[in-house]
This record gives structure tokens, sequence and C-alpha cells, in this order.
């Protein structure tokens, strides 16, 4: 494939493609499948050889219809959008696999597959935008999506779910949308790196410190960040485990991309003051996601917790702000989207195989299922950052960064927080994996583990490779290491972005 | 219920409805109108036609699901996008005819998106309205 500058945009136009003939196909299931896993398996490729394409020139820019920046639309793709892009592609891929199997085809038949898609657009336009108006576009595209994916199939819980994450989105877009009318009256610019160079050049304004809050709390609420993060319990453990799994990877994770995104590039006038907010928010997120998963006792809700307290780690990268933090911060999204997706898979196996996932209720999957549990235990100690897995790596870099400019009480916070998983996990496993097996029904519905492979290898599939991608980093971490601290290095010298953007 | 009222009006009503709809999509270039608003009348005009005839004539009359004319708007609009793709000036770059007929707008990539636009929103109108129409009935 030769790069031109429009290939910047097929993160964008192949889902939006996929969804479209998903759409005209709704009442055919069988060639649903067939495009949805080959839209996801073209969008891969691209991704990856965008990734390719930005480590040879550093930076790719595009203005969309031709038009100038700061005018038009600009589209970016730098170091960091390019890592996020080809991870979600990835989870987008081993996710629809899944959901071949685990979706019911009344959801099917309701367009799943359709939203699925228009989820992965949104997804990477917020990855991609170089614009602020563009920004919360493009998470409202996926805003809607996900209200459709979490409404679908209209189970009592799942609307109770909806409406409260509905309720919480909404306010959230209303404060990015007032902050981003204030950052336009500020600067009289929409475009990202416009408005990073007017804003070095005019650092003194208090107004930039108020609509810095006002870009913090929508973010916070969409990463569930501390005090912000109720609806996600709360909404999350409702849907089909697919979509949850697909929650977990990317949604949340946008959030952290665009706080990423934002306190680096525009928000660097007053570092003391924001990432000092940053850094107390991201140690209380840790530690009271995991208290409430310490609490909790069915495996939906534990990992939803979970999901709560990893976000702490991801912005504590960032409140830290040097060059290796953020470098550990990227590391760990990367790190965190594949456990905590293969976390919630498992889980969905789970189901499948006792009936329920609520620890009370099972029991003994180890004795039947031997691979299944290795599978989770890979997951679920790269989860706590048992060496030599992913998450080791990934905390050791963060907590490293700390130790480097002596902020000892998050440290101590992150390694308490580190143990307290590890707790978690562990009752997960002794409670359904060891012990008596028991389930819901009198016996298993699948008896073992050869019958489970053969009739459920679309489950099983995404499970081994989201635990090989784990295990590849765990063992290979200076592949992924490299990557990271060359979007680190990026985010770190917002000069770059506003040369490569608007020539100068 | 059918009321003879609404029958013989909707007969007059529904087709000017359509009419002034497009009306409204060429005019939207440079004035108020565009394909947003003649796609409501036009979702309308057919909403009416269903309350004065029943949902089956709808259908009848229509020959395609709601759900495809929507997937068919998504695909103009996109299509008007991937023109300016192909030739390598960027997605949705803006391209005119040179034809000038005195009842049409200016022709362009910009109109086919408008007309996208137009025939989703019709759709949407219709999907979202037909399912309460059922269950009062």
């Amino acid at each position: 494939m030769e790069y031109s500058e429009s290939m910047i945009l097929f993160p964008l136009v192949l889902p939006f493609l996929t969804a479209l003939l998903c759409l005209f196909l709704v009442r055919r299931i069988f060639a649903q499948h067939f495009i949805s896993i080959l839209g996801s398996l073209a969008l891969m490729v691209c991704a990856i050889f965008l990734l390719i394409e930005v480590e040879e020139q550093g930076m790719l820019v595009t203005q969309v219809a031709g038009w100038e920046a700061p005018f038009g639309i600009t589209m970016v793709i730098d170091m960091f959008s390019a890592i996020m892009i080809a991870i979600s592609a990835f989870v987008g891929f081993v996710v629809n696999i899944y959901s071949l199997q685990d979706i019911r085809n009344k959801r099917k038949y309701f367009g799943y597959f359709t939203y699925f898609h228009f989820l992965i657009m949104g997804v990477n336009g917020a990855f991609i935008a170089g614009d602020i108006f563009n920004l919360y576009v493009w998470f409202e595209v996926m805003l809607i999506a996900s209200f459709v994916l979490l409404a679908i199939g209209n189970g009592k819980e799942q609307l109770i779910g909806t409406v409260k994450y509905t309720l919480l989105s909404f306010i959230a877009s209303a404060f990015l949308l007032i902050g981003v009318g204030m950052i336009y009256g500020i600067s009289g610019s929409l475009n990202m790196a416009d408005i990073a160079l007017y804003f070095q050049q005019n650092c003194n304004d208090p107004l930039i410190t108020v609509a810095a809050m006002l870009f913090l709390l929508p973010f916070a609420i969409k990463s569930a960040l501390f005090p912000v993060y109720f609806w996600l319990p709360a909404s999350y453990p409702a849907p089909p485990i697919a979509v949850t799994a697909l929650f977990s990877g990317l949604l949340t994770k946008v959030g952290v991309y665009a706080l990423l995104r934002c306190f680096t590039l525009l928000f660097i006038h007053d570092v003391e003051y924001t990432h000092t907010i940053l850094l107390v928010a991201a140690g209380l997120t840790m530690l009271s996601g995991v208290l409430g998963a310490a609490s909790k006792k069915g495996m939906r809700t534990i990992l939803s917790f979970h999901i709560i307290s990893q976000i702490g780690y991801m912005v504590l990268g960032l409140g830290l702000f040097t060059p290796l933090a953020i470098a550990g911060a990227v590391f760990y999204i990367i790190h965190n989207i594949l456990a905590k997706t293969n976390l919630f898979l498992i889980t969905g196996v789970v189901e499948k195989i006792k009936g329920s996932s609520r620890l009370e209720e099972i029991g003994g999957l180890y004795k039947n299922f031997p691979l299944l549990s290795l599978l989770f235990l890979i997951a679920a100690l790269s989860l706590a950052g048992i060496p030599p897995l992913s998450g080791f790596w990934a905390k050791f870099i963060l907590i490293k960064a700390g130790f480097e400019v002596e902020s000892y009480f998050v440290i101590v916070i992150a390694i308490i927080t580190g143990l307290l998983t590890l707790f978690s996990m562990t009752k997960i496993w002794i409670y359904a994996f060891w012990g008596e097996s028991k389930s819901v029904n009198k016996h298993d519905l699948i008896s073992n583990e050869s019958s489970l492979f053969r009739q459920q290898w679309r489950l099983v599939l995404p499970v081994l490779l989201m635990a090989t991608a784990t295990l590849f980093i765990g063992l290979y971490p200076t592949h992924l290491m490299k990557y990271a601290s060359l979007a680190a290095e990026q985010l770190m010298d917002p000069s770059i972005y506003i040369q490569k953007v608007l020539g100068k | 219920m059918k009321s003879f009222i609404l029958i013989i009006s909707a007969r007059v009503i529904v087709p000017v409805m359509l009419i002034f709809s497009v009306f409204l999509l060429f005019r939207g270039h440079n004035l108020p109108g565009g394909g947003f608003i003649g796609g409501l009348t036009a979702g309308a005009a057919f909403v009416l036609h269903a309350f004065a005839f029943g949902m089956e004539s709808t259908f009848k009359a229509l020959r395609i699901r709601p759900v495809k004319i929507i997937a068919i708007g998504l695909l103009l609009s996109f299509l008007s996008g991937v023109i300016g793709l192909v030739t390598g000036e960027g997605l949705f770059k803006g391209y005119w005819l040179d034809w000038d007929v005195s009842f049409l707008p200016k022709l362009g990539s910009p109109f086919l998106f408008d007309v996208g636009v137009y025939v989703l929103v019709m759709g949407i109108v219709m999907v979202i309205i037909f399912p309460n129409i059922q269950e009062d009935s």
C-alpha cells in the first residue's frame, strides 16, 4: 500500500462502510457476521499500516475537504493516536468474534453490528480529531452508539443502567460544550494546535484555568474518575458480556485519551495547579475503586469496580507529568485494555458454563477446565501486577516515575491498590475456580473442556488471542515501551504538534 | 378507525407536502431549507398517509422498509464524501457540475450530501413514528 494523506481518514471510513453494509443486511445474520468480521480485519490492517507510517514520519496530518488549518477540520495521528487506534482495532476485532456467539439473534436483528461499528468509528474519530469541537462531536457519536448497545435487547436491568449512564453522559457533554465555547471565546479558535499556540503566548489569562476545569469535569465523568465514577458500576454489569467487554476496553479509555491530549497540549500553563488536582483525583480513584471491588460478590461488578481503580493509574501518569510517567500511562492503557477486556470475556465463558457469575453460586471450575483457569490466571495476575506479566511493567514504570519526582504519597496508594487488586483476583480464583464444583443448575451446562472448545470456539478464541497479547507484552516489554516512550516524547513537546499542523 | 374527512384531505395534502419537501431540499443550498427540513416534511407526509390509509397501504406505496431508506440515505451522503477520497483531494472535498438547469439547484457533491440527509431523515421519521401508530390501533 502506498501512503497518501487521505489514509488518515480510513479508521473512520472503514467502520462507517461496515456499519452501513450491516444496516443494509440487517435481516440476514450470516451476511452481517461475514461483513462485520471482514470490516474489523480491514481496520486492523489499516491501523498497523498507519502505526508503521507514523513511526517513519513522526506525525500524520490531513485537512478535511482541503480547508487549511486553523479554519478547517484538522485530523492528526501522532504516535499516541496511532497506538490507540491499533489497540482499539484489535479489541474491536476480538470482541467481534466473541459477539458472533454471545449476542442473541434478536439483538442482531435490531442492528447490533451496525452500532458496534459506529461505536468504533466514534472512538477512532476521538483519537484522530485535531479540533476540540470535532472531538466533542466524536464523543457524541460514540455515546449515542453506546446508548443503543447498552439498551438493545430491552432487559429491565439494562434499561435502569442505561438511564443512569445516559443522564450522566448528557451532563458531561453539556459541560464539555460550555468548555469548548469558552475556549473559542478566549482564543478565537477551535483548532487544537492554534489554541495551544495562543495559550503559550497568553499564559497569564486566568480564564484558561477555568476552561481547563470545564474540560476536566466531562472527561473525568467519561473516564470514571473519583468522585464522578458512580455511573460505571451501575451500568456496566447489565448488558451482554460482549458489550461490557467492548465498553471496558474502549469507552473509559477514550476519556483518558482526551485527558492526556488536552492536559499535555492545551492546559500546561499552570501545571502546579491543574496536574495536582489530577494527581489527587488519581489517588482517590485508585483507592475507592479497589475498595468498592473488595466489597462485591459478583464477577461482573468486581471487574467493573476494577476498571475505576485502573483508570486511577493512567491518570496518575498524567498527574506526575514527566516523560517517563506519560510513557508509563500509555503503556498502562494498552496493558489494561488487553487484560481487562479479557477478564470480561472470560466472565462470559464462565457464565456459559455455570449459568451465573455470582461468586456464591459457582465453584470448582479448575477441576474440569484447567486451560480456561490458566487463561483467567494470566489476565488476573497481569491486572494485579505480578511479574513477568504486562501489569508488572506498567506499574513498575509508573512507580519509578513517581520516585523520580518524589511524590511518595501516591506511590504508597498505588502499591496498596496493587495489593488489594491481587486480593480481589484471588477472591474470584478461590470462589469460582477452586472449591467444590457447584453451579446454578444441577450440572454444568458444558461438561468438560474439549466440548467447550468445540461448541464455543468463537468465545474461547478471543480469550486466547487476548491472553497471548498480554503474555507477549509481559515477556517483551521493550517493544511496547519503545512506542510508548516515542508517544510520550511527542506529547511532552507540544511544539512538534503545533509545527506539524500549522507549519510554524 | 378510518376517518372519511382525513382520507379525502390526505389525498390532496400528501402530494403537496412531498412536492414542497423537494422544493425545500432544492432551496436549501443558499436559502433557509435543506435536506433536514425537507426530509422532515417528506417523512411527515408519509406519516399522514399512514394515519389516513393505514400502515399496510403506506408500506405498499413505499415498497421498501424504512430502515432500508435510512441505509440508502447514509450511503448517498457517504458517496458524496468518497468522491474527494478517490481523487485524492481529501474526504468531503466539494465538487460542482457546470450545468445550469433553471429549476434545479446547483448540482454537485454537497447537493448529493443534502439529498442523502433528506432520505435519511425521511426514513428516521418513519422509523420513530410507525411503531407508535401500530400500538394505538
